[in-house]
């Protein structure tokens, strides 16, 4: 890993729920940082700089909301950074919190992302028509259907693939508190006669929309050493290619193929699956996971399936994958990355509570934006590196 | 702190509206030239980060087209704020100081012709107790300004440094809005909004920006006179204006003391103040006097492209030291409303 090492030692999240009516924008972000900030033993004095994403400001109609929550996070005198990249943005953001550390500027940043989605019409906000760019008209769902179609049609994976994931994510969420959907009669057959929304995407094979927010504190060595669980990271990575281009392979993207090597490389990992204990990795769409798994060097192409069909991405399988319930249980979307992040992070502490992966060493967060041309990962270990 | 210097500035004449090309159209050639002159090999730059803003072009993702301006294949090592590209180029500045990277691409761009700016500006505010009440960004300036007026200033003074502003931008072609008029004259204009007059205002703009930076021996490699990046800090204020106090601007202050600009002489000062007021405000919380040659370009008042004038005035600076005008200059860029968040930065050529 490049630069000075840096930790994780506090987490924070809200309730994602559909509408937190309760709160504003600022309550929301508050809440998360405050959790984060009390799990560090902080308070908001001990903060050097804060870092803030969010997917697009359209969303909620607020341009540059760093700005009106300066106050709200306490950084008034302080210096903040506003990071967007998509629906990566909130790896991204903490990537970028971590530069920050790493680069020897401040030993205690705190890093906050969000979405409020019942204050935004994400649906709209997607499908706007750009000029000279064919338009999808029909969300984030009408533009990744046809790239698991292609999937499914390359790699011939079975039909039911996608509705285990679906089962399988659910069945995770109902051990993690946090997690928006919690679904206790969810079953095969109830995900398989959900409706068809983007074919071959059932209802119950997508993410919800949601509002919430996530908070990390990110230190330097000499204070996570005082830390009781720092979860150290051993790996940063962001890539990203042209959205567009001829021989550009949406399905299986280099730029992800590329992140994870470069992850990898510094993290000193040659085989993922045996070295990874479990990973959170952005799967908006149930067939995400497969698909990822090859992109991230779990499985060779083509053969991804076959671990979600093995039950080796359950929480019991040999590397469980989104022992949170992942993004299809919870999508506060600017907010989603970093939860995989920062779950990735209370894995190797031991604070995952019920979905705590047993002896869990090593996890891998990772986080995708727009059409699968931006990437944000990281490697974070219990042990210091 | 690793040494990193700007060893490449480009930049796009501003225009009131760029009719003929989109934003990566008005990027690309920016990018290019701006990586030409940089003389490191458009593969082997190691950082790749933007500023832009969504709202400006009124869809999401505005930076993702920005992309195809690049040339990201193989894929590269990317990032993005949704702020000036003067926090872009901070950002990658602290990503050099990593040490395993030494050279980066800075670029911003924004076409503010797209909408309606002032109007647009308002979404910036308080979405719940503000922005509701629809304040444009000049009257905000003008209730800033009034302020500052009744501290003890007078209008003459805003009109010194628009008449100054503009005579200066009549030598930078780059400029948008460049005449010779006295304080005199201008002060006979008509109010746009009390009390500011049209001069006072920046102009709206179209355009793009973009800088390379380069760490320690690549520097000096590449360039033969870099503008070494001595210090740089930024800070941000609580957004409420009635929290405020309007007429001074301690997130200035501030940063410019951390960024160490009173540690030795200032030749000369990219101020991005796009009020003329503001430049004042500024120039004391720098503690710059009148030695100083503030805005040789004409700053914001003759050029003002959202997202990029932050980032135009390091690289108008950096510009200065490169080209021995000057041996040390300070760079400044704002964003939000009333000067909320400022950034400075301290450019220096080899002792």
């Amino acid at each position: 890993m490049s630069g000075q090492l840096c930790a994780v030692v506090g987490v924070g999240q809200t309730k994602y729920s559909s509408t937190r009516g309760d709160v504003s924008i600022a309550g929301l972000c508050r809440e998360a940082a405050g959790r984060a900030l009390e799990d560090a033993g902080m308070t908001w004095r001990d903060i050097d700089a804060v870092v803030i994403g969010k997917a697009p400001d359209m969303f909620e109609g607020v341009m540059m909301p760093e700005l009106y929550l300066a106050d709200a996070l306490g950084a008034a005198g302080k210096p903040m950074l506003r990071v967007h990249t998509a629906g990566s943005v909130g790896g991204s953001t903490a990537l970028v919190a971590a530069s920050l550390v790493q680069g020897g500027i401040h030993q205690r940043v705190l890093t906050v992302a969000f979405e409020k989605q019942s204050e935004s019409d994400a649906m709209w906000a997607l499908s706007r028509p750009m000029p000279f760019a064919p338009p999808t008209l029909a969300g984030a769902g009408g533009y990744f259907a046809p790239l698991i179609r292609s999937y499914i049609r390359r790699s011939g994976a079975p039909d039911h693939i996608g509705i285990m994931v679906g089962v399988k994510d659910r069945q995770n969420a109902l051990r993690n508190p946090y997690a928006h959907l919690q679904i206790e009669d969810i079953s095969f057959e109830k995900v398989a006669e959900s409706p068809m929304l983007w074919d071959p995407i059932r209802y119950l094979e997508t993410c919800p929309s949601s509002d919430g927010a996530c908070a990390m504190v990110l230190v330097d060595e000499p204070t996570a050493g005082r830390s009781p669980d720092p979860a150290w990271i051993v790996g940063t990575a962001m890539r990203s290619e042209p959205t567009m281009f001829a021989g550009r392979d949406a399905v299986n993207p280099r730029a992800g193929r590329d992140c994870a090597a470069d992850l990898y490389a510094q993290a000193g990992i040659t085989d993922p699956r045996g070295q990874i204990d479990c990973a959170e990795i952005y799967v908006p769409f149930s067939w995400y996971e497969p698909m990822w798994m090859e992109n991230l060097g779990f499985a060779a192409e083509g053969e991804g399936w076959k671990m979600t069909d093995s039950g080796a991405t359950a929480f019991d399988g040999d590397l469980p994958v989104n022992p949170s319930g992942g993004v299809l249980s919870s999508n506060p979307i600017g907010a989603s990355g970093m939860i995989r992040f920062a779950e990735a992070a209370l894995q190797v502490r031991g604070k995952a509570g019920e979905h705590q992966v047993a002896g869990a060493g090593q996890a891998l967060g990772h986080a995708y934006g727009g059409g699968s041309q931006f990437f944000a990962m990281w490697i974070v270990r219990a042990q210091k590196p | 702190m690793r040494d990193v210097a700007v060893v490449a500035f480009a930049q796009s004449r501003a225009v009131r509206a760029e009719e003929g090309a989109n934003e990566v159209e008005i990027l690309m050639p920016v990018v290019s030239a701006a990586i030409e002159r940089s003389g490191v090999p458009r593969k082997e730059i190691g950082f790749t980060v933007s500023g832009s803003c969504d709202y400006l072009a009124g869809v999401p993702f505005a930076f993702v087209q920005g992309l195809d301006a690049v040339g990201a294949w193989p894929p590269i090592r990317e990032s993005h704020v949704e702020m000036d590209g003067a926090w872009a180029l901070y950002e990658a500045w602290v990503r050099l100081q990593h040490g395993d990277v030494d050279s980066a691409l800075v670029y911003a761009f924004g076409k503010s012709s797209l909408g309606d700016l002032p109007q647009v500006l308002t979404l910036q505010l308080d979405p719940y107790c503000m922005a509701p009440l629809w304040p444009d960004s000049i009257s905000i300036a003008a209730l800033q300004a009034r302020a500052w007026l009744e501290a003890g200033h007078d209008e003459r003074e805003m009109a010194e440094v628009a008449a100054r502003s503009r005579k200066a931008a009549l030598a930078n072609p780059m400029a948008q809005v460049a005449q010779d008029l006295t304080p005199e004259e201008l002060l006979k204009q008509p109010y746009l909004v009390s009390p500011l007059r049209r001069h006072d205002c920046p102009p709206i703009s179209d355009g793009a920006a973009a800088v390379v930076l380069a760490a320690g021996g690549l520097a000096r490699e590449v360039s033969e006179r870099p503008a070494w990046i001595r210090g740089i800090d930024h800070r941000i204020e609580p957004h409420g204006l009635g929290v405020r106090d309007l007429t001074h601007s301690p997130s200035t202050r501030l940063a410019g003391e951390r960024a160490g600009v009173g540690r030795a002489t200032v030749d000369v000062a990219e101020l991005h103040a796009p009020f003329s007021f503001q430049e004042v405000i500024l120039r004391q919380a720098l503690g710059l006097g009148p030695d100083v040659e503030v805005n040789p370009s004409g700053g914001a008042l003759a050029a003002n492209v959202m997202m990029g004038a932050g980032l135009v005035r390091i690289g108008e600076a950096a510009g200065r030291v490169s080209d021995g005008g000057a041996g040390r200059a300070v760079a400044h860029a704002t964003s939000g409303p009333c000067l909320q968040q400022n950034l400075v930065c301290v450019l220096e050529a080899d002792q």
